[in-house]
């Protein structure tokens, strides 16, 4: 009937995964090691629990705060915080009557090394198209309601900047270690989805 | 390209499908196979050198349009990097389909060679009002559609400068280095009252941008 039909596949993404490792390996392009040690860095070092930590040091320490809101990847490299998708870091700061929210409408990009890699929920295509439309519905959609006198600022990902966003310490935390401040800290409020809560 | 990759503002999709927040979301990936997407990606582009990563989104784009939409995310990226390694020349389609057992569909073919940035000029700066240039490309572009010929604020200028995504995504290495800009658009002047209140911002090349007179 159609010509643009095609025939089905019974191959898996796994299956296309493993024969273009096969075909390099075949061929002796993949060094020794270089899988192992490329996965270790997306599953253990680039961790959101790192965005939590710079976020927590400029709550406590007001010129931090000041280098990370001015020159967001020098103040991440203070912590080793870089590599590959983390070299042009800006946050964005977050006041009572600002929330902003990161997305990449064309893809997926993300601030790796402060973040950890996208949850599958960024990289979707229901939160890819809707996100710069309608913020504040996808937000309470995701739980975060905001009133009506907090502006919502999306930012599209659509260059090489990596952004991460600074939320607002929350009330009752004046007594927090800077570690209790970085657990209040999660990959969603990096992203911009949610706010911190003291539970 | 006036791809179905560029996603911003299309209507006809449901609720976020969003994964209870925590403080890790591990385990990072959920199936065996996902971290060779990423690794064999960086071995290709970073290790061998062989393309760009902006050549890798473009050959992502390039996928056709109902191949695109039916792979998930780490699919896309291992055919996106399987494609790039044909065109290079360093492996073979007929390598690939005697691996999988079936025909490994790539992404399709250049439709275009890509483009020069205009000539150098006089950078923006912070607070200027700034005009999308009204282009049609069919080629690899980082504007999204949704704010082609929509005027917008200046919020931040880069500090770094990088090739020319029109002329990279196609492999060419010559180039032009550029600033970005954070661009700030009201919502409502993108798609009227058919959009929540609010701003956003959008990380522009200079190329893609023209002063308001
Ligand atoms: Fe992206």
């Amino acid at each position: 009937m159609s010509q643009d039909t095609k025939p089905q596949s019974s191959a898996t993404p796994a299956d296309r995964a493993r024969a273009l490792f096969k075909v390099l390996d075949d061929k002796k392009l993949i060094p020794d090691g270089f899988i192992g040690n490329f996965t270790k860095l997306m599953e253990n070092d680039w961790d959101p629990s790192n965005g939590a930590r710079v976020v927590a040091k400029a709550w406590v320490d007001p010129e931090f705060r000041e280098l990370l809101l001015k020159d967001g990847t020098k103040a991440c490299e203070q912590f080793g915080y870089t590599g590959p998708q983390g070299e042009y870091i800006v946050a964005l700061e977050n006041t009572p009557k600002l929330q902003n929210v990161i997305v990449c409408s064309l893809c997926s990009c993300t601030n790796w090394p402060v973040l950890g890699l996208p949850p599958e929920w960024y990289k979707s295509f229901e939160y890819r198209a809707r996100l710069v439309r309608e913020g504040r519905t996808v937000l309470r959609e995701l739980g975060e309601e905001l009133p009506d006198d907090v502006a919502v600022k999306v930012w599209d990902t659509t260059a090489e900047t990596r952004y991460m966003v600074l939320p607002v310490r929350p009330e009752g935390t004046e007594n927090m270690s800077e570690e209790e401040l970085a657990k209040l800290v999660t990959k969603d409020v990096l992203i911009g989805v949610a706010r911190p809560h003291v539970s | 390209m006036d791809g179905i990759h560029d996603l911003g503002g299309v209507q006809g999709f449901g609720k976020v499908p969003h994964t209870k927040n925590s403080l890790t979301y591990k385990p990072v990936f959920h199936e065996d196979w996902e971290h060779l997407a990423y690794s064999l990606l960086f071995l290709a582009a970073d290790h061998m050198k062989q393309f760009s990563v902006d050549e890798l989104r473009h050959a992502i784009e390039r996928m056709d349009a109902r191949h695109y939409f039916g792979s998930p995310y780490y699919d896309r990226i291992v055919i996106g990097t399987a494609t790039l390694l044909v065109e290079q020349g360093v492996i073979t389609q007929e390598e690939l389909n005697a691996c999988l057992g079936e025909n490994f569909q790539l992404a399709r073919a250049y439709s275009s060679p890509g483009r020069p940035a205009l000539p150098e000029r006089p950078p923006f700066e912070v607070g200027d009002r700034v005009k999308v240039r009204d282009e049609f490309v069919a080629g690899h572009i980082r504007m999204p559609a949704y704010v082609r010929g929509k005027e917008g604020k200046i919020l931040h200028r880069t500090s770094v400068k990088w090739p020319f995504p029109d002329t990279i995504g196609h492999g060419d290495k010559s180039a032009q280095l550029q600033s970005t800009y954070h661009v700030e658009f009201n919502v409502r002047d993108l798609w009227g009252s058919a959009a929540d209140d609010g701003t956003v911002v959008v990380d522009l090349f200079e190329g893609y941008l023209d002063e308001v007179t």
